[in-house]
């Protein structure tokens, strides 16, 4: 079947369809916002006049309605994070508690699956090593890398390229880790990692099938994307100390070492923060590397791509959904951690 | 004044050594870091350039040889790029789904970011009951994972709202092609809590005297909006907007579940992991094909990446 343009109309027809409704929508709301209040304050006016002209008492002046105006506004953000996000999630929370088809209600059954069997404690081992390892390794990288980065010519071109893998996707950045792993098992190997063993006189090796080393180069991939998220916030937070303490303390003759650890990061201590935790709540809903590497096989199975096989491959609901809660609750407690951080720096 | 005045050439002394000592170590200290940097920087590209490399290298080339020997050994083709593109369904056609990903993208980026600055307007601007109360409802719903929403929302749009027994709203019904309406939906819904929140820090920090001014010539709330609010957060709607671009791009999870497999609606990120799974061995359709797929977010990125970062930065630092 070669590739044929015609049949390909329908996806255009379908994305104009969506631009008109978009068009329709917005233009539509704020056309109504312009002409509604106007129309009021038209008749407004009117009134007034009439009052005047037939010497009645003069009409109270009503300030005009700014909660409608703002319900107007906030409209369709509403709607959608009513429809799309937060009825779904209470559902999801009841679901938890039901069978896998949502008929019967089954009490804790679903979350005691989840700590008593033996594949899912993995998943949930795996992803604490996730969510250990990946916020520490990219935030030192990135860390390490923005201290350097600071003195060094070329400054922009550099952080560019350790940044670049941020707009790679999961997929993409799984595939072009895939191939540095990739094993052949007679004449060259096609894989670097492979190579790079071969040369040094080692046996090469079909990395992702062996567990838990597995699980660690997965992570290598989640490291490689993240560190230039670190490193361009943390390289900020360090381009914004203040000159005239870098000057004085200089001066006075510190060691770079000592530069480091009482000037630089005591002042960026806050964009850290930021870094671990939001790197922290990413790595906890891994999926596109996992399922694309290694689809979850040989123990690499992490909550997320658990949650989607429990709840749209076996149509477990009830499991999946227990999964998703979970995911939720750990979540928690590392918000709970920002906040009264950002609340501790208000008030210090 | 004549006892102060001999000090300043003495002072200048003194300090001249020290300082040119200090340009020196500053210099050669420069030097190492940027060589240093440098190797790092290209340690990290080298995956990428691998698979850059291999994408143009023919078939029976990729699968016995390393892609370093390229430069030793040169040969290079488009065919790969061909087949994966346009060929036969079983080898990717994913010129198919390159249409479905731009289907996908564009709607998806244009509802939440129109959504959530009317918001933003609303909460930063109109004062009503109760609006700090719904800015950190809002604010804190980002922290729902969106696996929290995901089997309600397809059960949503497959069999409609049923509430004890009484159909309140009818399931949508959807094939084919119709479907890039529940992606749509979806990616806005997990969308908009992040970009209220990224769009009321650039809003609710233009000046108060604008808005009042603008208040006393009997402006209204819309036309403020239009003439005054958007030219002037522009970056800021630059910033979300290629934010939410790279993540609806790059998706994978969102549209396996919404978007289905086939070609009809499923996006490149889709196709690619099919093909990586069942296909695990075919480099020469793997490299050109993740080619394929990264080749626009990185353009989008590489061009844009000013307001990237300032997005990034507001976004996160001012937490």
């Amino acid at each position: 079947m070669e590739f044929d343009f015609a049949a390909e109309q329908p996806k255009f027809l379908m994305l104009m369809y969506g631009l008109i409704a978009f068009v329709a929508v917005v233009g539509g709301l704020l056309l109504l916002l312009d002409v509604v209040p106007a129309w009021f304050a038209r008749r407004r006016d009117e009134r007034l006049v009439a009052a005047v002209a037939s010497g009645a008492t003069l009409p109270r002046w009503r300030k005009p309605r700014e909660g409608l105006i703002a319900l107007f506004f906030l409209l369709p953000t509403l709607l959608f994070l009513l429809v799309g996000l937060v009825v779904p999630a209470i559902r999801t929370t009841l679901l938890s508690f039901m069978d896998k088809d949502s008929s019967n209600w089954v009490g804790l059954a679903n979350y005691s699956w989840l700590f008593s069997e033996d594949s899912i404690v993995r998943v949930l081992i795996n992803s604490l090593i996730w969510v250990l390892l990946v916020p520490l390794a990219a935030t030192a990288f990135g860390l390490i890398y923005a201290v350097l980065v600071d003195k060094a010519r070329f400054e922009a071109v550099a952080k560019s390229l350790i940044f670049l893998p941020m707009a790679i996707s999961f997929v993409g950045a799984a595939i072009i880790w895939k191939f540095v792993y990739a094993y052949r098992g007679d004449g060259d190997q096609i894989g670097l990692l492979n190579q790079i063993v071969v040369s040094l006189g080692g046996e090469p090796k079909q990395w992702l099938l062996e567990s838990p080393l597995n699980t660690f180069l997965l992570i290598v991939i989640m490291v490689w994307i993240q560190a230039g998220f670190a490193m361009v916030v943390l390289s900020a937070a360090i381009k914004a100390i203040p000159a005239d303490i870098v000057e004085a303390a200089r001066l006075d003759g510190v060691s770079p070492w000592q530069m480091f650890w009482q000037i630089t990061m005591p002042s960026i201590r806050p964009a850290l923060i930021v870094v671990v935790v939001t790197l922290s709540i990413a790595t906890l809903k891994v999926f596109d590397i996992v399922r694309t590497a290694t689809n979850g096989n040989y123990d690499t199975n992490v909550i997320a791509t658990e949650m989607y096989n429990q709840a749209f491959r076996y149509q477990e609901n009830g499991q999946g959904s227990a999964l998703a809660v979970f995911l939720f609750v750990l979540v928690i407690p590392i918000v709970i951690y920002q906040i009264r951080n950002l609340r501790q720096q208000r008030e210090g | 004044m004549t006892t102060a005045t001999p000090t300043v050439p003495a002072g200048t002394q003194a300090t001249g050594p020290t300082t040119r000592a200090a340009r020196v170590r500053k210099r050669l200290n420069s030097r190492t870091a940027t060589l240093v940097s440098i190797v790092i920087a290209l340690l990290w590209t080298i995956p990428t350039f691998g698979l850059f490399i291999s994408s143009f290298r023919p078939e029976d080339q990729i699968k016995t040889t390393g892609w370093w020997t390229f430069f030793s050994d040169p040969q290079f083709t488009l065919e790969n790029y061909q087949e994966v593109l346009f060929s036969s369904s079983s080898s990717g056609q994913l010129a198919s789904y390159f249409i479905n990903s731009l289907a996908i993208t564009i709607p998806s980026v244009l509802f939440p970011l129109a959504f959530a600055s009317l918001a933003a307007y609303a909460l930063a601007w109109i004062n009503f009951k109760g609006r700090d109360w719904l800015y950190i409802a809002i604010f804190s719903l980002q922290i729902v994972p969106l696996q929290m929403a995901l089997v309600p929302l397809l059960k949503f749009f497959s069999t409609g709202v049923t509430v004890a027994g009484v159909q309140i709203l009818p399931a949508w019904d959807l094939v084919d092609e119709q479907k890039f309406a529940q992606v749509w939906f979806a990616h806005t819904c997990f969308a908009l809590p992040f970009a209220v929140f990224l769009l009321h820090n650039f809003i609710s920090q233009l000046p108060g005297d604008l808005m009042e001014a603008a208040r006393v010539d009997g402006a209204t709330h819309p036309k403020i909006f239009r003439t005054i609010v958007l030219p002037l957060i522009t970056p800021a709607l630059a910033a979300f907007g290629i934010f939410q671009f790279l993540w609806v791009w790059n998706d994978l999870l969102v549209a396996l579940i919404f978007a289905g497999g086939g070609d009809e609606t499923a996006p490149l990120t889709v196709r690619l992991a099919e093909l990586a799974g069942t296909r695990g061995n075919e480099w020469q359709r793997l490299t050109a094909g993740a080619f394929v797929s990264i080749v626009v977010p990185l353009i989008v990125f590489l061009s844009l990446q000013r307001f990237f970062v300032r997005g990034l930065l507001a976004g996160s630092v001012k937490g």
